[in-house]
């Protein structure tokens, strides 16, 4: 059904050139048959002119028995914009590694024609199919269809949050573990989690397969799973040779980048000390046909990174420097870890506290001792520098 | 008789990726030997059985309409035999077993107005959030600034001629959904003024607990107005993060005049060479201009070429800068070094220089 009502766009008109794609066409291409994608120009267009944005704080909705999935959003000109009074974002949990059949995305189109804005981000920054803009009375509905096909929401608000990894196993030749396998995994473990948020504050998991960390998981995580390996990395020197042949300078590029400082090349042969391999991947990235990770592979797991707010950032640090990862997930002895580590946090946590800053609140090496972990030098950078020590052991007269 | 319902369905999970993995991946899941780059936006994948797998990879402005799936499911259906995927950064990829089919695939792309590149040492797709379009918190707009950044520096998508490594995002206030705070160069919305009190209104739309403890700065104190719980903010202490209108609607921050954009280098998260690493503040304050942001677009194309200029062959930005030292970095842009860019928050004495080791 052709939309009536037409928006001059003077600024938003000006996205349309250029070589990269716009995001304007995409909304224009929408609104045509659209009323809410129209109305959208509308908005977004006076947004332009103002300089301010035109949303409000989201307000609790979502489907029957889920408390997450949903992200509530009405306009505050909803009188002059009325096709997006209710412009709520629905999130929809991707197959892992983001792999899609065309038939499966239109699928997914279909749905969303008819229920929605027929805008979409594909995909969120944490993962999910997000099915940009649509009222209150859809959303049942739309669940009622994606499940019909198969799809379920994914996280929002305090609970576990869409896991997500990188292609791993289905096209890279660096993936240590099957990180879709795994995440397929952690994703149905923790669907009660997943879906009714219990927990004080958000907790993702991302999943890389290789310390390259394609998922940005160090970063993004409460639990950062990257693949690894702990023998040594496998060296075809015929065709280290080769590259050496063909313009790779082996010293400047390769031995003198590595963080080990564990590489030597004499022009016949790259020596490599393992011992002090950081298992970093450059010169992995650098010769991808002559080099590769070991073989007894698996994981370093980390926790607790997240955005400034409220204590500051973080990058996850170690908890586990190496696990195996490998089928029967069940027995996967770290996942009960990570449970009582929620356990703990469930318990003694504040309100809007990532685990990170839980950490660092109650200190790592408390918060080892309550959930049962031993420390290890793994875990720091470097011991401490302060002298403030909470001394626990002390001797006792007589 | 009362109909049968059907049973609603919950707590399913999403499909199971085997539906959608191509035969070529099925059959050599795990067993991939290497891969190589032969041109930018062409990644081919080795099995150790000697499969080759192609994977197209093409620019994706991550807000696509329902029309322009179904544009790339056809794609999928004419080269792909139907399958493609989706990247961690919002780039669409297809999946080719027919290298014959790589060409014609950039052709119909490229006329679709979907540049074909992002791979290895190009610029690829900038991570970003919803801003104007969807946000209740942006200082900025994070589409917009993403076309025009990406514009600016298309010939760097298309091609792999940068000296190592360079992931750029945007994130359009300081929630940062996405990696922003470790990007080599990221751009920040920000607001430089406190919130303006609904003092008629705190005590209906917010619980002051959580608004007073959800200042990074204790800038927050609670207090009365009128016999009505409200709070009062301590302005000095106040950095403008807006972490109280995040859990208090009634505290609005959004400024036309005083929000802008900051521009922040040398962050990453892959291990290679060095450890991953926060982006550091390189440009404080830029005024939103839309449509086209010229300003932005012209610093982070002063960054990105400047570094391209004097770094060594693999070196990301942090670690060029690393090397040579950030008042070079400052001189050689010729950013401005301000007081803003000193820390003051907690930890900021670690970021002070305490040695020598200075260039001359």
């Amino acid at each position: 059904m052709a939309v009536e009502k037409k928006y001059e766009t003077p600024l938003l008109d000006q996205l349309e050139r250029g070589e990269w794609p716009s995001f304007v066409r995409e909304i224009k291409m929408a609104a045509a048959s659209n009323a809410m994608s129209n109305d959208l120009l509308g908005l977004l267009e006076q947004s332009y002119r103002e300089k301010l944005g035109h949303w409000k704080h989201g307000g609790i909705v979502g489907v029957m028995g889920y408390g997450g999935g949903v992200i509530g959003r009405y306009t505050d000109l909803s009188e002059k914009y009325p096709d997006i009074s209710h412009f709520h974002t629905m999130r929809v949990n991707q197959p892992a590694g983001w792999f899609y059949t065309s038939d499966a995305l239109r699928g997914i189109c279909d749905i969303w024609d008819r229920h929605g804005s027929g805008l979409t981000n594909m995909h969120g920054s944490t993962g999910d199919i997000i099915l940009l803009g649509t009222r209150t009375e859809e959303l049942e509905p739309t669940f009622a269809e994606l499940t019909a096909l198969g799809y379920d929401l994914g996280g929002s608000g305090s609970d576990v949050r869409t896991p997500s990894c990188c292609c791993g196993k289905a096209r890279c030749e660096w993936a240590c573990y099957d990180t879709m396998g795994l995440t397929y995994y952690i994703t149905n473990k923790y669907q009660d989690e997943l879906h009714r948020p219990a927990f004080p504050y958000k907790m993702k998991f991302k999943m890389s397969g290789c310390p390259n960390d394609c998922v940005a998981s160090v970063a993004r995580a409460d639990i950062s799973i990257i693949g690894t390996w702990r023998d040594d990395i496998q060296v075809d020197q015929k065709m280290v040779k080769d590259y050496a042949k063909n313009g790779t300078d082996i010293v400047q590029e390769i031995v003198l980048n590595c963080p080990g400082k564990c590489m030597a090349w004499d022009g016949n042969n790259l020596k490599i000390d393992n011992s002090s391999c950081r298992h970093c991947m450059h010169c992995i990235n650098v010769m991808p046909k002559a080099l590769a990770p070991g073989k007894d592979r698996g994981a370093v797991v980390l926790i607790g990174s997240k955005a400034p707010i409220v204590e500051g950032a973080l990058l996850s640090s170690v908890i586990f420097p190496f696990v195996k990862i490998e089928e029967p997930y069940d027995d996967l002895e770290f996942l009960t870890a990570i449970e009582n580590m929620w356990d703990l946090w469930c318990e003694e946590g504040k309100n809007r506290e990532r685990i990170g800053e839980f950490i660092q609140r109650v200190g790592l090496g408390n918060f080892l001792e309550e959930v049962g972990l031993e420390p290890m030098p793994e875990m720091v950078a470097h011991p401490r520098e302060n002298p403030y020590i909470f001394y626990e052991e002390y001797f006792e007269e007589g | 008789m009362a109909e049968d319902k059907p049973k609603r369905l919950t707590d399913i999970g999403p499909p199971h990726y085997e539906k959608f993995l191509p035969p070529i991946i099925k059959e050599n899941y795990g067993k991939w030997k290497y891969h190589e780059i032969p041109r930018a936006g062409v990644l081919v994948h080795t099995s150790d059985t000697g499969a080759k797998l192609y994977s197209i990879r093409a620019g994706s402005p991550r807000l696509v309409s329902t029309k322009k799936i179904r544009m790339f499911s056809e794609l999928a259906d004419k080269y792909s035999d139907g399958y493609l995927r989706f990247t961690s950064r919002h780039n669409v990829e297809f999946l080719l077993t027919k290298e014959a089919n790589i060409e014609p695939l950039i052709k119909d792309l490229e006329a679709m107005g979907h540049p074909v590149g992002g791979t290895g040492t190009a610029i690829t797709s900038i991570v970003h959030t919803q801003g104007w379009v969807h946000c209740h918190s942006a200082a900025t707009d994070a589409s917009g600034i993403v076309k025009c950044v990406m514009d600016e520096l298309i010939e760097y998508f298309k091609e792999m001629k940068l000296p190592g490594k360079i992931r750029i995002a945007l994130a359009c206030c300081l929630n940062m959904c996405g990696a922003v705070h470790c990007s080599d160069i990221a751009i920040l919305g920000i607001h430089r003024r406190p919130p303006k009190i609904n003092k008629e209104n705190l005590s209906k739309m917010c619980e002051v607990p959580n608004v007073v403890a959800a200042c990074p700065t204790a800038a927050i104190r609670p207090t009365t107005h009128e016999g009505k719980q409200s709070v009062e903010i301590l302005e000095d202490q106040c950095m403008f993060c807006a972490n109280c209108f995040t859990v208090c609607p009634a505290l609005p921050i959004a400024d036309p005049l005083n929000d802008g954009v900051s521009i922040w280098v040398g962050g990453k998260v892959s291990n290679a060479r060095h450890e991953p690493m926060f982006s550091k503040l390189a440009i404080p304050f830029i005024p939103n201009n839309p449509p086209r942001w010229p300003e932005v677009t012209e610093a982070v194309r002063n960054i990105v070429e400047i570094w391209a200029a004097n770094a060594r062959k693999h070196e990301r930005i942090g670690e060029w800068i690393e090397r040579i030292g950030w008042p070079k970095f400052f001189k050689l842009t010729g950013i401005e070094f301000r007081k803003e860019h000193i820390d003051d928050f907690k930890h900021a004495g670690l970021t002070f220089k305490r040695s020598a080791h200075l260039t001359y």
